[in-house]
């Protein structure tokens, strides 16, 4: 099967539905984003989400609708590591910062030079057993630079700065041990003097934690677990959840067996965000492990939910869980997007989060209240979520149970939609979510292997959801709780969004365009076939010549693209927890790959 | 890839054939910090039939050392660094698989002095701490931790994780130091770690394997192991299974010298298993 049909195939098999006019809107102002994230724009890309709020919304507007189609490449570059690039390339100045995946080599581009070369690069160096202990290939989720420094993390847990000058390592903290299956591959959030940042490794057993550390020393300052006693979770007196579940004593101790809270899981990997005037740090929390269901009775605190937590003292004021007694591998981790918006007539600080569970919830990020929680995706394992009490209504028939068959359980293990973040415009008010269209089969017959012992594997099999497509890239009505325009894409999506002032939202997918489209209608209006499968964030800024450019890193991977980063055997349909199953095709059409574009008009 | 190495398994057959012992190597992946299945020091008992398969096979063993975890096979057997790995499932998707060379069960491990357990429905599993290990992937754990939770046996059940601190000599046996220092009251872990371990603490234990031999059609407490190479070796396949045949005897008395907890009256044939 030649690549270059399938990709012809695939460029005519995309359609839109159904194209609605702006205008038809109602005319109740729409979401906006909050003073802190509505500065003027300073043309520069300092940090994954843009913004405390993660708008991922840029003010620059060179390229616009009606321009794109003109868009060409402006320069290139190798990463030299062929693994799933998820990172986010970040302009400070007249300086590029882009991080690898394992090993986790931080460049610095000159964009002062024709051809942006190479000012220097930092190699942390991360020790190579670490790779056998992450999840799902070796990504990073991006560097974020504040105070002149760039920060990461790295795979095998230590946390870094380094002067985005010279290249020079500032300061360098182990906060984990890969021999206890403990990795990191978040982008850490850098609030004034403070550095936040989280573990992974919950089906190691992992207990989840969040730290803020010193971003001058790179010291601890506090450390917050999310499960245990409520000392240890930072619960005190200030915790005032919504919510009658999430009240009570140490209930990360009594929502769980004996003494199964200290492996629990609850990591901390996904998205940050900050709300400057409440001093409020908002972080989710990861599913419990590594018991499966029906071992761990309860609803396992604090993990699958939302913290709002003192940014100074890691105290925690609010929580709301997602997904109380989690049944489907649904981490809470993806983005906490932070819009002031009227709700029944009333002025509301909210965040937005389209969760994995199949919902975009909207939640005052005062309180943690629950406003709405509409789907987003095609749902047979849960039914909605009950208002009064915000407790996630599951269909028991669809709990992947030992002993069962289980067909049709959408969404999937990795949810409605995974860590990939979503971008609002300050200008449509609308979200734009990359999400996936997908269900699962699971059946625990295969046997197994694992330290010498043999055990019975879950036998999961993903395929498409309703409409046989696996992507589906969403313009979404807040307000509304609709969709206002969908874009169907063959494989999951698995790249952020950018959302631009020109009224262009770009996104890349995993058989590797990278596509504008119109914000209001959501035509496609350019798109490039890069050299591998996007799985990455696409950013803009506006270069030191004044001209606005786009970025984005190609090379396939992650959970969904590691059939290509890891060579995994297209005939092993359940290998990556089932995902093989559905994009078994992937290999056909794109190869391993680490490569920068950077996209200008002419 | 495939073809250049099966070319060099043939041309070091013709080499065997033609006397020399000194040519072939035997590449084996192995996990070098996991008793009693193997270790860097070559004191497992996978180490020593291997050696034994060596022998018989005129071969030289060489290890890659890997920790047995998720991605194990893939980036060890399937990546090719190495064309056996001594210990796995009987027919395992993905490899090609000898006859079984031992079958186990999961154990009942107690302290002597403990009680006596033979069953899973033995009420005293409702009173008792009990030490389970857990994988933690996909949900999924050993049978016995399945086991236990079916029956609403929950809030008496500690579990371990199979991956434990890989900077402590042999991970899993934490269940059984814990077991030992009176932690927990009764260990269910594989046979040969419970048979291994069972030896080795400082108190004295008892092993008995865990009935019913299978928890609902899906939940086996028995396994049958053998050796694995990649799909296409079917001619190292058969070497090995050779191997392992002729020198019956002595695997038997190896695995007998570590404890394994036997459910074949050791092996009449290669291949006699169901």
């Amino acid at each position: 099967m030649g690549s270059a049909r399938l990709a012809l195939t695939l460029a005519f098999s995309l359609f839109v539905q159904p194209v609605l006019p702006i205008l038809a809107q109602s005319s109740q102002p729409q979401p906006a984003a909050p003073s802190f994230a509505a500065t003027p724009e300073d043309g520069q890309w300092s940090m994954p989400q843009k913004n405390f709020a993660n708008t991922r919304y840029s003010d620059l507007s060179e390229i616009s609708a009606e321009n794109v189609k003109n868009l060409q490449v402006a320069f290139t570059f190798s990463t030299g590591v062929n693994k799933g690039q998820e990172s986010a390339p970040l302009v400070v100045g007249g300086t590029m910062y882009m991080l690898t995946p394992y090993p986790n080599i931080l460049y610095a581009l000159d964009l002062t030079k024709p051809g942006a070369p190479m000012k220097w690069q930092y190699n942390p160096k991360p020790a190579a057993a670490a790779q056998g202990v992450a999840c799902c290939d070796v990504v990073n989720r991006g560097p974020t630079f504040a105070n002149g420094k760039v920060y990461f993390t790295t795979l095998d847990a230590h946390v870094v700065a380094v002067n985005g000058e010279t290249g020079e390592e500032v300061w360098k903290t182990k906060l984990g041990d890969i021999n206890r299956g403990e990795t990191m591959m978040m982008a850490p959030l850098v609030v004034r003097s403070k550095v936040f940042v989280g573990i992974s490794g919950g089906e190691y057993g992992v207990r989840g934690w969040i730290q803020a550390l010193d971003a001058e020393t790179g010291q601890s300052l506090w450390k917050a677990y999310n499960t245990g006693p409520d000392q240890d979770v930072k619960i005190g007196p200030a915790f005032k959840p919504f919510y009658d579940s999430d009240k009570g004593k140490d209930l990360g101790v009594t929502t769980w067996p004996a003494d199964a809270w200290q492996q629990g899981g609850g990591t901390v990997w996904g998205w940050l965000s900050y709300d400057p005037e409440l001093n409020l740090l908002y972080h989710g929390t990861g599913n419990p492990g590594p018991w499966n269901p029906n071992q761990r009775p309860g609803d396992n605190k604090w993990t699958a939910g939302i913290f709002a937590r003192d940014a100074d003292t890691g105290e925690a004021r609010w929580f709301y869980q997602t997904s109380p007694h989690d049944l489907h591998d649904w981490d809470t981790v993806n983005e906490m997007i932070l819009l002031d918006m009227e709700w029944e007539g009333e002025p509301r600080k909210v965040m937005v989060h389209p969760g994995r569970t199949g919902f975009v919830y909207v939640i005052d990020r005062t309180n943690g209240e629950v406003l709405s929680a509409k789907p987003f995706h095609a749902l047979t394992a849960v039914t909605g979520v009950d208002m009064k009490t915000g407790r996630l209504q599951v269909n028991s028939e669809k709990e992947p149970v030992n002993n069962r068959v289980i067909r049709n359980i959408c969404p999937t293990a990795p949810g409605a939609k995974d860590w990939n973040p979503s971008a609002f415009s300050h200008k449509t008010g609308l979200l734009y979510i990359p999400h996936m269209n997908m269900c699962m089969d699971w059946e625990s017959v295969e046997p197994n292997y694992i330290a010498g012992t043999p055990y019975v594997g879950a036998e999961v099999r993903m395929y498409p959801g309703p409409g046989g497509h696996m992507g589906e890239f969403t313009a979404w009505d807040i307000k509304e709780g609709k969709e206002l325009w969908t874009i169907n894409e063959r494989f999951p999506l698995w790249s952020g969004a950018l959302a631009t002032a020109g009224d262009v939202v770009f996104y890349g997918t995993l058989d590797g365009w990278f596509k504008a489209v119109h914000a209001r209608s959501g035509e496609v209006l350019w798109q490039f076939k890069v050299d591998s499968g996007i799985i990455g964030q696409p950013t803009t800024y506006r270069g030191p010549d004044g001209r606005q450019y786009v970025a984005v890193l190609s090379g396939v991977g992650g959970w969904a693209g590691s059939i290509v980063s890891n060579d995994l055997d297209p005939r092993d349909g359940t290998a990556a927890k089932g995902f093989v199953n559905a994009v078994r095709e992937l290999k056909n059409v794109t190869t391993k790959g680490g490569t920068l574009y950077v996209f200008k008009l002419p | 890839m495939c073809s250049s190495f099966l070319r060099r398994v043939a041309v070091a057959s013709a080499i065997l054939i033609a006397g020399s012992v000194q040519a072939r190597e035997l590449r084996v992946c192995a996990d070098p910090n996991n008793l009693p299945f193997s270790n860097e020091a070559g004191e497992g008992f996978e180490n020593k039939l291997v050696s034994l398969i060596a022998e018989e096979l005129g071969a030289k063993v060489s290890y890659t050392w890997w920790a047995q975890r998720r991605g194990f096979l893939r980036n060890t057997l399937k990546a090719e660094i190495c064309d056996l790995v001594p210990g796995l499932p009987a027919r395992l998707e993905g490899v090609r698989t000898t006859a079984p060379y031992y079958r186990s069960s999961y154990v009942f491990v107690t302290r002597s002095d403990g009680p006596a357990i033979g069953s899973l429905d033995d009420p005293i599993l409702r009173q008792v701490k009990i030490g389970v290990h857990l994988i933690g992937d996909d949900g999924s754990n050993t049978p016995p931790s399945h086991a236990l939770s079916r029956r609403g046996i929950v809030e008496n059940v500690r579990g371990f994780m199979i991956y434990g601190d890989y900077s402590d000599p042999n991970p899993p046996a934490r269940i059984l130091e814990a077991l030992a220092k009176r932690e927990i009251d009764v260990a269910i872990v594989w046979g040969p770690l419970g048979g291994y371990f069972a030896e080795h603490e400082s108190v004295s234990l008892k092993v008995a394997p865990v009935h019913p031999t299978f928890d609902g059609p899906q939940l086996p407490m028995v396994f049958d192991i053998s050796m694995a190479v990649r799909k296409e070796d079917e001619t190292l396949r058969q070497e090995v299974e050779a191997a392992l045949a002729r020198r019956r005897a002595e695997v038997n008395a190896i695995l007998a010298a570590y404890h394994v907890p036997r459910l074949d009256s050791g092996l009449k044939g290669a291949g006699s298993s169901p």
